[in-house]
């Protein structure tokens, strides 16, 4: 277990080194995201190994966001007179953003299994 | 009885009590979650968030002492992000058979969020700096803040607005899909990924695995492309 967060800790430094040396705007996070996976793609049982830590830590993902979420509640005052048209801003462009998005995978994946 | 103002003045600036009252909060939303049958409108972020900054307010504590402690559940986001290797390691035949929908996906969900989120708060009457702090709003934290700030947008308004949408994909993802029938878990969580981001991947892990592994992938993708896409888009339309 504490092995296996140090390999996940390991990742992201890697990945934060590799982001701020070469100044990507890739957090360092998803760049050790993407090593990681390929270490287990080299080496399935690295992946075996690690599955119940990582299932652990995103089991509570949620959790995670709720530090940063109190922040937000003292700067609503930030949306100001503009508060409502963005707030209808972000409730409608999300919902169609995840209509449109999820309808293209939903047709294209038919369109895909109709032709093979 | 009198030296409790002097333990109130300890506890109210060590990093203890309020890492222990973010975990309760935290408890407190998911039980409730969990007690309302795990419905999408009882989010356990969002219930935590507003017990939490209610606390906030009654006892005057200000943030920066709050995250002093809470920092911790913070830090853990980057190794939770790493982690998501796992799911997508575990789902990478469905990955690999995906691809081209994916792409399709993402460009379509991509555009979609950032193009009508502006053209509606520009018809609303929004302009200017705030309108350029919309625009990343559907990726996650550290992305939008660097796009935001490079496109010439307020990076502290980028910030609620990226939450603001992270909380409302959670929350009406799964009747909006169910209304549009479609129960592809693939579909489902690579849409949420790429509309809201790290929060919409937390709901998409509540629901189904594979779901969560496409929203880790959609949320991950969406981030390379808006960083792109978005100053492109400013210079054309804005």
């Amino acid at each position: 277990m504490i092995l296996h967060l140090a390999v996940l800790l390991a990742f992201q430094l890697i990945g934060e080194t590799i982001s701020r040396g070469l100044g990507l705007s890739l957090p360092g996070p998803v760049i050790g995201m993407v090593l990681l996976l390929g270490l287990f793609m080299a080496v399935p049982k690295a992946a075996a190994a690690i599955q119940p830590t990582a299932q652990g830590l995103l089991s509570h993902l949620s959790l995670l966001f709720v530090p940063a979420g109190v922040g937000i509640v003292g700067h609503l005052n930030w949306l100001g007179a503009d508060g409502l048209p963005i707030l209808l801003a972000l409730a409608v462009s999300t919902a169609l953003a995840i209509a449109i998005g999820a309808l293209v995978f939903v047709g294209l994946s038919r369109v895909m299994a109709a032709r093979e | 009885m009198n030296r409790l103002p002097q333990v109130w003045t300890y506890l109210a600036q060590e990093p203890l009590l309020w890492l222990t009252v973010t975990l309760f909060a935290y408890a407190i939303g998911d039980a409730l979650f969990n007690a309302a049958g795990r419905r999408p409108w009882v989010n356990p972020v969002l219930i935590a968030m507003v017990l939490l900054a209610g606390l906030l307010w009654v006892t005057r504590v200000p943030y920066e002492t709050y995250f002093e402690g809470a920092k911790f559940v913070h830090f853990m986001l980057g190794p939770a992000t790493v982690a998501l290797a796992a799911p997508l390691y575990g789902n990478l035949d469905k990955v690999k058979k995906s691809a081209l929908p994916m792409l399709a996906a993402l460009v379509a969900g991509s555009i979609t969020a950032m193009v009508s989120a502006v053209a509606i708060a520009y018809a609303l009457g929004v302009r200017g700096e705030v309108l350029l702090s919309i625009v990343p709003k559907s990726v996650t934290a550290p992305v939008a803040l660097g796009i935001s700030e490079s496109i010439g947008g307020s990076m502290t308004l980028t910030a609620v607005l990226v939450i603001l949408t992270g909380i409302m994909g959670a929350v009406m993802a799964t009747p909006l899909l169910n209304l549009l029938r479609i129960t592809d878990w693939r579909a489902r969580g690579f849409a949420v990924g790429v509309a809201s981001h790290g929060i919409g991947t937390a709901r998409a892990f509540q629901v189904n695995e594979t779901a969560g592994a496409f929203a880790g992938i959609g949320m991950g993708m969406n981030a390379v492309l808006t960083a792109i896409l978005a100053p492109i888009l400013v210079r054309w339309f804005l």
